[in-house]
C-alpha cells in the first residue's frame, strides 16, 4: 500500500499500475501544464505552482521530476543527465522511476532524445528544434542571496529593479578583479526578466541563449516553474569593460582529446596527480569513436 | 588508466538490498509487527500523523516500520503515499468542546468548568530509567474513572472570552490547502496554522524557546491543553446532512498571551492556537507560541526577532523539504566546484602575479637607493 515506489514491483510489460500514468494524477499534470504554458508564455518569469509531494526527496530534481512527468507521453525518448553523466547514481535513479511508472524509452544519446532532464550540465552536442530540455532548479530565484525575501523579489521583478544584481557583479570585480561567479551565473531573458540559469557552470550559459530547444526549469521544493521559449535571447549579464567570459582549460580531454568540452578533474593518486575528462559522458564516448 | 565510475544501476539495487537486511535486523530476533508500533510506540505514531498530515495509524506505523524508526524518513513516506490519494471533500470543523478528554488542564485558573484532568502525562514521572521495563512482564491494567457519556467540555477561552477578556478566535477558512498550491506570502492565519501544524516540531520548539528568551516575547499562559477523542462528521453531497465518519485523537493548545488593545478595542488577551494529531503537547505548545509570535503584524507589534518573521518561519518549518535540500549535497557537485577551481586558481595566479611584480619592483627600488 504505502510501499515507497522504489519498492513496488513494477507490472511486467508496462508501467506499474499501482500509479497513474508518469505518477501524477491526470489533474495534476493539467495544472503542471497549465504553469509551464503560462512560463513559455513569459519567459523568465517564476511561475508558482501547486507542487506535489514525490516519491523522491526535495533538492533531488522534483521540480524536473514533475515538468518531465507532466509532459512525458509514450512516444517519447527520454535522457537523464547529472552533472552532464548519464550513470552518476541520481540520473540512473530519475531515468528508472520514469521506465516505471511511464514505460518509456530511455537513451544516452542526446541526439535521440526528445526530452533531457538535466542537472548542472547542458549537453555539449548542439540541441536541435522539438527537443525539450528540463531542468532541475534548486533555488528557483536568482536574487535570493541578495535579498531572501519572497515578498520583496517578486516586487523587484515586478518593476526590473535590477540594481541590486549589477552591484553585487561590480562588487565581485571589485574584490577579485574580475566577476568571480562561476556557476548559476545570472541570465537576462528576452530582455525582460533575470533568470537562474540553474548551477550550470556558466560555460553553458551561451547555450542557451537562442537554442532552437524548448528549456523547462522546476524547482519542487521552492514551487516554480519557468520556462525559455526557443531562439529567446538569453544573456549572461557583464560589463562593457569586463564581458562575460567562460571557463578554459589549458589541457583536452584525456579520454577523447576534445578542447571544446567542459572538464571534470579526477585526482588519480595519492600524490594529487589529476587528469582531466569530459563532463559530458555522451559526447565524450561519441568523440572516442 | 583512468575508468569513469560506471554500474550506478547495480550500486542501487545492491544499495536496496542491504537496506532491506539491515531493516530486518539480526533475524534471531522477532519482528516487529505494525500492531506493536501502533500501540507501544505510539507517540512516534502520533508524530508521524501530524507531520505526514495524514490520519491512519497503520499507515503511520508501516512508515516508522520501514524508515527504521527515522521519524522525517517515516513522514516523507507518509506524505508521499498522502499525496496520491483522491480528494473528495473537506470534512467539517471538528468541535473540540465535544471532546471525550484524557486530560485536560489550565494553568490560567485554579478550577474550571469539567476540572482539571491529569490524564497519562510524564510531566510527574521522575526520569529515572525503569529497568523493570527491560525485563518481560505484564502490568496490570490501570484503574480508570468509569466512561460515562461526553459532557460538554466548555473552553476555557471561551469563557474569558465572554466577558471580553480575551479576544475571539479569528473566524473562517480561505479554503487555500498548501498540499495542493503553493505558500505565497503575506500568508492568511488559517495558511500559517496548516503549515505550523506540519512543521517540524524540533523546529517549532526552538523558535517557541526563542520568544520565551526574549526573542519575540509575548508572555503565553497555558490557557488550557486538552488531548482526548474528538467526532470528525462529513457532509456527503448526494445527503446534504452530516454524517459522523469516525473518531480522531488531538492535542489542543489554547495560549492567552499578553493583552492588546487599541483606540477601538479596550485591552484584552490575545491568542496562540495549536492543535496536532494524537498526543502531542510540545508540538501543539510550541505551534501556539509561533502562531501568537506571528501575528505581530496584524497586532501592530514591531517584528524584530525570527520567529515574528513570517517567510523566515513558514519557509523553513518543513522537515521533509529541509531534509532533502541539506541532503542533496551529498549528491555529485564536480561541475560547480570544477567552475570554482578553475576561478580560483586563476585568482591565485593573478594575487601571485601582482606579489611578484611588487618584489621585484621592491628590489630595483633598494638597488637604486643603494
Amino acid at each position: 500500500m504505502s510501499e515507497s515506489i522504489a519498492d513496488a514491483s513494477p507490472a511486467s510489460g508496462g508501467p506499474d499500475q499501482a500509479y497513474n500514468y508518469a505518477y501524477l494524477d491526470e489533474q495534476t499534470k493539467r495544472m503542471i501544464r497549465r504553469a509551464i504554458l503560462k512560463a513559455v508564455a513569459v519567459p523568465g518569469y517564476q511561475v508558482p505552482f501547486g507542487g506535489r509531494e514525490m516519491p523522491l526527496p526535495y533538492g533531488w530534481g522534483t521540480g524536473g521530476i514533475q515538468v518531465t512527468a507532466a509532459i512525458i507521453g509514450r512516444e517519447d525518448t527520454l535522457k537523464v543527465i547529472d552533472q552532464g553523466a548519464d550513470d552518476t547514481t541520481n540520473a540512473v535513479s530519475i531515468r528508472r522511476f520514469f521506465a516505471k511508472v511511464a514505460d518509456v524509452a530511455t537513451t544516452t544519446s542526446t541526439e535521440d532524445a526528445s526530452i533531457i532532464q538535466t542537472r548542472h550540465r547542458v549537453p555539449e552536442t548542439r540541441l536541435r528544434e522539438g527537443q525539450i530540455i528540463v531542468f532541475q532548479v534548486p533555488i528557483p530565484e536568482p536574487l535570493r542571496m541578495l535579498e531572501p525575501r519572497e515578498t520583496e523579489t517578486r516586487t523587484l521583478h515586478a518593476l526590473s529593479e535590477y540594481g541590486v544584481m549589477q552591484v553585487s557583479l561590480y562588487e565581485s570585480i571589485a574584490r577579485h578583479g574580475r566577476i568571480a561567479k562561476t556557476y548559476n551565473y545570472p541570465v537576462l531573458v528576452n530582455g525582460r526578466y533575470i533568470m537562474s540559469p540553474s548551477p550550470i557552470p556558466k560555460f553553458d550559459n551561451p547555450k542557451l541563449d537562442r537554442s532552437p530547444a524548448l528549456q523547462l526549469y522546476g524547482a519542487g521544493r521552492e514551487k516554480r516553474i519557468y520556462a525559455v521559449p526557443p531562439h529567446t535571447p538569453v544573456k549572461s549579464l557583464d560589463f562593457d569593460d569586463h564581458p562575460f567570459e567562460i571557463e578554459r582549460w589549458d589541457e583536452c580531454c584525456a579520454l577523447c582529446g576534445s578542447r571544446e568540452s567542459f572538464l571534470d578533474e579526477v585526482i588519480v593518486d595519492d600524490s594529487g596527480k589529476r587528469m582531466f575528462v569530459c563532463s559530458d559522458t555522451d559526447w565524450c564516448e561519441r568523440h572516442q569513436r | 588508466m583512468y575508468v569513469a565510475v560506471k554500474g550506478g544501476e547495480t550500486a542501487i539495487n545492491h544499495s536496496l538490498e542491504l537496506l532491506a537486511d539491515k531493516r530486518r535486523g539480526e533475524r534471531s530476533v522477532a519482528e516487529l509487527s505494525l500492531e506493536q508500533i501502533d500501540q507501544q510506540l505510539s507517540l512516534a505514531v502520533d508524530r508521524v500523523m501530524t507531520e505526514g498530515s495524514c490520519y491512519d495509524r497503520s499507515l503511520a506505523a508501516l512508515a516508522i516500520k520501514q524508515a527504521r524508526g527515522d521519524l522525517i524518513e517515516a513522514i516523507f513516506l507518509l506524505r508521499a503515499y498522502r499525496t496520491t490519494l483522491p480528494r473528495f471533500g473537506d470534512s467539517l470543523p471538528i468541535d473540540t468542546t465535544e471532546m471525550l478528554a484524557e486530560r485536560r488542564i489550565s494553568a490560567t485558573f485554579k478550577d474550571v468548568p469539567g476540572g482539571q484532568v491529569l490524564g497519562p502525562t510524564f510531566d510527574y514521572t521522575h526520569r529515572l530509567l525503569d529497568f523493570s521495563l527491560a525485563a518481560a512482564g505484564e502490568r496490570p491494567l490501570a484503574p480508570t474513572a468509569p466512561t460515562e457519556e461526553p459532557l460538554p467540555l466548555p473552553r476555557v477561552g471561551d469563557i474569558l472570552q465572554r466577558d471580553g477578556l480575551l479576544e475571539p478566535p479569528s473566524q473562517g477558512d480561505d479554503g487555500h490547502d498548501l498540499t495542493r498550491q503553493p505558500l505565497m506570502f503575506p500568508a492568511s492565519r488559517p495558511l500559517r496554522l496548516q503549515n505550523l501544524a506540519r512543521g517540524d516540531e524540533g523546529f517549532l520548539l526552538a523558535l517557541g524557546y526563542s520568544t520565551q528568551r526574549g526573542y519575540g516575547n509575548n508572555h503565553p499562559f497555558v490557557g488550557e491543553i486538552r488531548y482526548g477523542h474528538v467526532p470528525v462528521s462529513f457532509v456527503p453531497e448526494e445527503l446534504g446532512f452530516a454524517i459522523e465518519l469516525g473518531e480522531i485523537e488531538v492535542t489542543e493548545c489554547d495560549m492567552v498571551n499578553q493583552f492588546a488593545g487599541s483606540h477601538d478595542v479596550p485591552p484584552q488577551f490575545t491568542r496562540g492556537y495549536g492543535l496536532a494529531f494524537g498526543h502531542a503537547e510540545r508540538k501543539a505548545m510550541a505551534m501556539a507560541l509561533v502562531d501568537r509570535a506571528l501575528r505581530a503584524d496584524e497586532l501592530s507589534e514591531t517584528a524584530t526577532s525570527p520567529a515574528q518573521d513570517e517567510e523566515f518561519v513558514l519557509a523553513h518549518s518543513d522537515n521533509v523539504e529541509a531534509s532533502g535540500f541539506v541532503q542533496h549535497l551529498k549528491l555529485p557537485h564536480y561541475v560547480d566546484f570544477q567552475s570554482e577551481l578553475v576561478t580560483v586558481r586563476a585568482l591565485r595566479e593573478e594575487v601571485e602575479r601582482r606579489n611578484r611584480e611588487a618584489a621585484a619592483a621592491a628590489a630595483a627600488l633598494d638597488k637604486a637607493a643603494e
